[in-house]
């Protein structure tokens, strides 16, 4: 599956995070994310910002709400483990924080080096008190994703949102892209 | 070269950083450099990191996009910005004028038992800065050198990196208050005028 064809629920992700006042976008890329990555970078009144580990976008997007900014953190499955003691700086503060994951590891999957963070990827997130909320099917993505973001910055719940690899399609190891 | 000066006393250094801060806004780096900036006058518009190592300029980053109208300070240790390395990277990249990245080097982890960090092995955080696009002076080993970054630090001319060559000396910790829920909350008072 590749950029090319925005799918729907990419779309409607998007339009989720322009409704929900989310202004900075961080993120590690994955070909999963890569039509909402271009579209909020697309759109001048959101920042995105292209991390070199995912840690990073926690810090990031800590200060971004010190200074009065909502933002989501973008990644894979396999960079949730990058993450886990910056998570301590969201509990310890009572941040809020929302996290949109790509899942790799499960349907199908061509590499077996992304099944470790995976199969751990919920597991992590709530021995670090991140809310997990996983979505299967595309209908349900926009409404999760909507509901997370609310949690986080009304309730100050951090929540993260997993995209099922079924949902976003196996990597295609042979295609031309 | 200066090498035969004293290096700069921590504390003195982080006093004139912050006198006459204006609008300054800072973000310090767990261990001393939270414990320099508290002993240089606790105020709401500064947070105080306790941990999450690594991520203190990162941090200062989101809070210098957020708020581009007001000069952003990341005061932090060698150790915190090696860890953190990568976010000179993503700062480079996104080049906020306003955010400003110092680094108080005493080549050790004094937190610790001042085992060495790569500085002493050779490592150049200048270097690296300039290597990823921000505006860094050379090593600063006199209180001249910091008073003229003070400057550049509120013409918001950057984004700057300054490394700043201090002694290891261990002084007195001056703690400042470390529940995080309450320090969040009293810096969006301050500065958005938030209530929690």
């Amino acid at each position: 599956m590749s950029a090319a064809g925005a799918r729907a629920w990419s779309v409607e992700l998007y339009d989720v995070l322009v409704r929900q006042g989310i202004r900075q976008v961080a993120y590690v890329p994955d070909a999963g994310h890569s039509d909402l990555i271009e579209r909020c970078g697309a759109n001048p009144a959101m920042e995105t910002t292209v991390l070199t580990t995912e840690e990073e976008g926690i810090a990031l997007l800590g200060g971004a709400w010190l200074g009065g900014d909502r933002g989501i953190l973008l990644m894979q499955s396999s960079g949730v483990g990058n993450c886990v003691n910056m998570l301590s700086l969201i509990e310890n503060c009572r941040m809020p924080f929302v996290t949109l994951i790509t899942m790799r590891g499960e349907w199908g999957e061509f590499n077996p080096w992304q099944a470790p963070m995976g199969l751990a990827t919920p597991d992590v997130l709530s021995r670090m008190n991140v809310q997990v909320h996983r979505v299967e099917v595309a209908k349900d993505a926009a409404a999760t994703l909507d509901a997370a973001i609310s949690q986080s910055y009304d309730g100050m719940l951090a929540s993260a949102v997993l995209l099922s690899q079924r949902l976003i399609g196996r990597k295609d190891f042979e295609a031309e892209d | 070269m200066t090498v035969n000066l004293p290096l700069l006393d921590r504390r003195e250094t982080v006093a004139r950083l912050l006198r006459d801060r204006g609008e300054l806004l800072v973000v310090s780096g767990l261990g001393s450099a939270t414990y320099d900036v508290a002993a240089a006058g606790d105020d709401p518009r500064n947070f105080y990191l306790w941990g999450a190592m690594g991520g203190t300029a990162a941090m200062a980053l989101g809070l210098a996009l957020a708020q581009p109208e007001r000069p952003v300070l990341a005061v932090t240790g060698d150790g915190d910005m090696l860890m953190g390395m990568g976010s000179l990277a993503t700062i480079g990249a996104k080049r906020p004028s306003n955010l400003s990245v110092v680094v108080l080097d005493n080549e050790v982890y004094g937190e610790t038992g001042a085992q060495p960090t790569a500085i002493a092995h050779g490592v150049d955080l200048v270097r690296v800065a300039r290597g990823c696009g921000l505006e860094a002076p050379d090593d600063i080993r006199d209180m001249n050198g910091v008073g003229t970054l003070v400057e550049r630090i509120h013409r918001s001319d950057g984004p700057l990196f300054a490394n700043i060559k201090i002694d290891a000396r261990e002084h007195a910790r001056v703690l400042p208050a470390r529940d995080g829920a309450w320090l969040r909350s009293r810096f969006r008072e301050a500065v958005l005028g938030l209530a929690p």
